[in-house]
């Protein structure tokens, strides 16, 4: 493995974590979004913001770090992507600001009518979100961002059939992982009854995100054929077992074992998040340009790889150590006086 | 690696003042909660450690606003901070696919120093109560010392901006990268402190201004004055260090980067006896309307009247900055630097006398502006470096034209970005009124007792 690639591995290491932490904040938005009315959503929205609260900020970071990877390891991908796809990406920067803010400030507002602004903005953003971050990646990955300055065309790099999947495939992929663990959150918070409610939203979304997924295969085999060719042949193997950790996933749920859903879950998620990257190997922006040539200089990537190993030391027993502070905290319904 | 300046078509000079001008705001709008995120983990782990330590109840109660205020102002830093990662890459791309390479290092540092503060503001906000109260404040630590490492990081890399070093130029194409030798440039040592000092005089006094507010309306009791001594003590120390800094980076321009020492000074004709202007305005290469100190610029500069000033006709007209706005932006953080000098000197002399504040309300009066008065220093003081780096980018490398997006319609970008942020100000000034109003306890927060 040359440093290239072990770079572009420990990126896309970062890209699934940002998808299956990042993207389940994203999620609990959705499901905020489709809790009912202010009184009645009550609850569902105080177990979202139970299991998000603590950890979105520590979530949001693999974003950046990805970014930063992306602009040090392979400079002229990052100008490419960022400038040819500048619309959809400053729609997702702007959600992503929608989305934080309005989340710490529903937490601190005392009034219904704040909350419910703050609430909805919150909402509708990790909707928005996920669906602009989606499109981008469809634009990449059906060749629509070629090398150079802006060299891509401004608005059909990101509306176009296979970036409408890729939105609609992130959101429905965001609002099933968080269902699941929600599940998971609902049963700890000894409530029942969230518990199904949240277990039947999972099973909805997987059939639906399933059902995309598979009429996707049809829109990529017209759209984007080079990438179709790539995922039914080298990737097949990560989509087969995607496939079939999506359907254990269901039959679990059906079963709720809810711990367990949240592994193969994460587990189906990740794996088609590697089949992209398979599939067009060794294209960066297929269809011609490699991650070989879009690399920085050897020591650069060497600096990078050895900064990322420091911190993944320092990084990594933190998280752990808030994730199971987070896991030990108990859950109110009410909010305190 | 393909090179990328041959593909960059012509932006139009709309959509390149557009970007600059959007680059600005949101910088601008971050720096002020970034400054928060550094300086305010300081005044919030002194006052748990006193109430850890002590048992002092004010202590305790201070430590608790101040943190469900910093759980709010964390939020709306990281978001904003986020949109600058994207804007690099929206707006310059032109810089960041030639030189991402080069500046990568401190930015991949920072990310780090992000990861550490989130995780354990993370566990800091929310494990009060369910950690012994030691364990809870040495939690807070790392949150203080990554706030600190990620502006000298950032810093740095900005400062690489203004003397770029660590790489080779051959035919449009960069070679012989050290990233170190890029991170450790010459302008990293003034600016990153200057600019932590900053943040830490940011952080007390804009904390002690809202505290100053309580006690011009008759709040006097120990919990209020507590409020307003600690975080002015804090800043009121700083300030001459700051002052010595900002001194020393001074005269680091003058070895450095003169150009723009001399907009700063609008200095046009190199020579001797070079006087200080306060005030005018620069039009046809001099400047008028100022009050002039003779000679008093080569006296800072060169210890003597005799001493050399270097004036902007050594520069090409091409490359100069423009003059007033950087002069104006200097002289504004320069004269703040020595108002707060004089406050800072007013408490310590009272205390000195009488160990206690000042009698009269004027000295609150000002303390209750001197936050505002900061944040205006470090939004001056960034000005001045940016604009009076103009027209590079990449201090005599790449010129921001070169830089920015060659896409059209940035304008219209700016326009919604800018509404965005009218929103987001009107939304977090509320949320923090009320707050300090308020009586509601953040759902998750447990009550400690
Ligand atoms: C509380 C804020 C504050 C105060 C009181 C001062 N400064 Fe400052 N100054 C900053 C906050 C700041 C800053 C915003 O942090 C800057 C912008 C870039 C930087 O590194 O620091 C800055 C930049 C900056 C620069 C440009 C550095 C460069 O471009 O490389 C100079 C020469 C000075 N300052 C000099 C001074 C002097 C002589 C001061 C004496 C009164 C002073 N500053 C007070
Ligand atoms: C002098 C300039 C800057 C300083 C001192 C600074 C400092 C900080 C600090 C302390 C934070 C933590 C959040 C908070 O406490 O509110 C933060 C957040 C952030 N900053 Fe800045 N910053 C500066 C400029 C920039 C620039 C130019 C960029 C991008 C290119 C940037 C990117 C970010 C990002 C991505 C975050 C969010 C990290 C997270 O999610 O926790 N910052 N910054
Ligand atoms: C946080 C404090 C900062 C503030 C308030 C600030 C302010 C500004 C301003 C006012 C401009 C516009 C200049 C003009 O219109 O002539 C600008 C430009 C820019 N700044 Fe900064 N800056 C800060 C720190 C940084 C840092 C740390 C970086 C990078 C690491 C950075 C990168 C840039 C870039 C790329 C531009 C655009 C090019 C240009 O117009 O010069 N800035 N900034």
């Amino acid at each position: 493995m040359d440093a290239a690639q072990a770079l572009l591995a420990a990126m896309w290491l970062g890209l699934t974590l940002y998808a299956l932490l990042g993207g389940a904040d994203f999620g609990g938005g959705v499901w905020d979004l489709l809790a009912g009315r202010s009184r009645a959503g009550m609850p569902q929205r105080r177990l979202i913001e139970h299991s998000i609260g603590p950890v979105w900020e520590a979530n949001h970071v693999w974003l950046i770090f990805v970014l930063v990877v992306l602009w040090t390891g392979f400079p002229l991908a990052f100008a490419s992507v960022m400038s040819t796809l500048y619309i959809p990406l400053t729609l997702a920067a702007l959600g992503i600001i929608a989305r934080g803010a309005a989340f710490a400030f529903r937490k601190t507002s005392t009034e219904l009518w704040q909350q419910r602004l703050f609430g909805g903005a919150f909402a509708l953003s990790s909707v928005f979100t996920p669906f602009f971050l989606g499109t981008v990646a469809g634009g990449i990955a059906s060749g629509r961002v070629p090398p150079g300055l802006a060299a891509g065309d401004l608005v059909r790099s990101w509306v176009n059939p296979t970036s409408l999947l890729g939105g609609v495939l992130a959101v429905g992929v965001c609002a099933y992982l968080a269902a699941t663990y929600l599940c998971d959150d609902a049963v700890r918070a000894r409530s029942p009854d969230m518990a199904e409610g949240f277990r039947r939203r999972a099973l909805a979304t997987a059939v639906l995100v399933g059902a995309v997924a598979l009429g996707g295969i049809a829109v990529l085999r017209w759209d984007a054929p080079l990438l179709f060719r790539g995922l039914t042949g080298r990737a097949l193997p990560l989509i087969v077992a995607s496939a079939v950790l999506g359907l254990v996933s269901i039959a679990l749920l059906w079963w709720r074992r809810y711990l367990l859903v949240r592994g193969t879950a994460v587990l189906a998620v990740a794996a088609v998040m590697w089949g992209w990257p398979v599939a067009q190997y060794p294209a960066m922006l297929p269809p011609s340009l490699t991650y070989l040539d879009a690399a920085a200089q050897p020591v650069v990537l060497t600096t990078t790889l050895a900064v990322a190993a420091v911190g993944a030391l320092l990084v990594l027993p933190s998280i752990a150590w808030l994730f199971l502070l987070q896991r030990r905290m108990p859950y109110e319904p009410e909010r305190p006086a | 690696m393909t090179s990328l300046t041959v593909l960059a078509g012509p932006a139009s000079p709309a959509d390149l003042a557009a970007a600059r001008m959007q680059m600005a705001l949101s910088l601008g709008w971050h720096i002020v909660l970034a400054c928060l995120g550094v300086g305010m983990p300081a005044l919030l782990l002194f006052a748990e450690w006193r109430a850890v330590r002590t048992g002092d109840e004010d202590f305790h109660r201070l430590a608790r606003r101040w943190a469900k205020a910093v759980g709010v102002l964390f939020a709306v830093g990281a978001v904003s901070g986020t949109i600058l990662s994207f804007e690099m890459g929206l707006l310059w791309p032109g810089l960041m696919g030639v030189y991402g390479q080069v500046v990568g290092l401190p930015f991949a540092l920072e990310g780090i120093a992000f990861f550490i503060e989130a995780i354990f503001l993370g566990i800091w906000l929310y494990a009060w109560g369910r950690l012994s109260p030691r364990a809870h404040l040495l939690s807070g630590v790392p949150i203080l010392v990554a706030g600190v490492a990620s502006a000298f990081f950032i810093v740095s890399a900005n400062a690489w901006m203004n003397q770029p070093r660590g790489f080779d130029l051959e035919s449009g194409r960069i070679t012989h990268v050290s990233p170190w030798a890029a991170m450790f440039n010459p302008a990293t040592p003034p600016q990153t402190l200057h600019m932590i000092l900053a943040a830490f005089m940011v952080s007390g006094f804009g904390t002690a201004g809202v505290y100053a507010v309580a006690l011009l309306r008759g709040h006097r009791d120990r919990y209020h004055r507590l409020g307003f001594v600690v975080p002015f003590t804090m800043a009121a120390v700083l300030t001459p260090v700051q002052i010595v800094v900002g001194d020393y980076a001074a005269r680091f321009l003058s070895e450095y980067q003169p150009a723009k020492l001399a907009a700063f000074e609008g200095v046009y004709r190199t020579g001797p006896y070079a006087p200080l202007s306060l005030g005018g305005v620069f039009v046809d290469d001099r400047m008028r309307y100022a009050v002039e100190i003779p000679s008093a610029l080569s006296l800072l500069v060169g210890y003597r009247p005799s001493a050399v000033v270097q004036g902007l006709d050594r520069t090409p007209p091409a490359d100069r900055p423009p003059v007033t706005p950087v002069h104006w932006a200097f002289e504004t953080m320069v004269g703040i630097g020595f108002l707060l000098l004089l406050l800072s000197a007013w408490l310590a002399w009272s205390w000195w006398r009488r160990r206690d504040l000042p009698r009269t309300p004027w000295f609150l009066r000002l303390a209750a502006i001197a936050g505002v008065l900061a944040v205006v220093a470090v939004e001056a003081g960034w000005t001045a470096t940016e604009v009076g780096r103009q027209p590079w980018v990449v201090y005599g490398r790449m010129r921001t034209l070169q830089a920015v997006n060659p896409v059209p319609g940035l304008w219209a970008g700016f326009v919604v970005v800018s509404l965005v942020y009218v929103v987001l100000t009107v939304a977090t000034v509320y949320v923090l009124r009320h707050m300090t109003r308020g009586r509601q306890v953040a759902p998750q927060e447990p009550v400690v007792t």
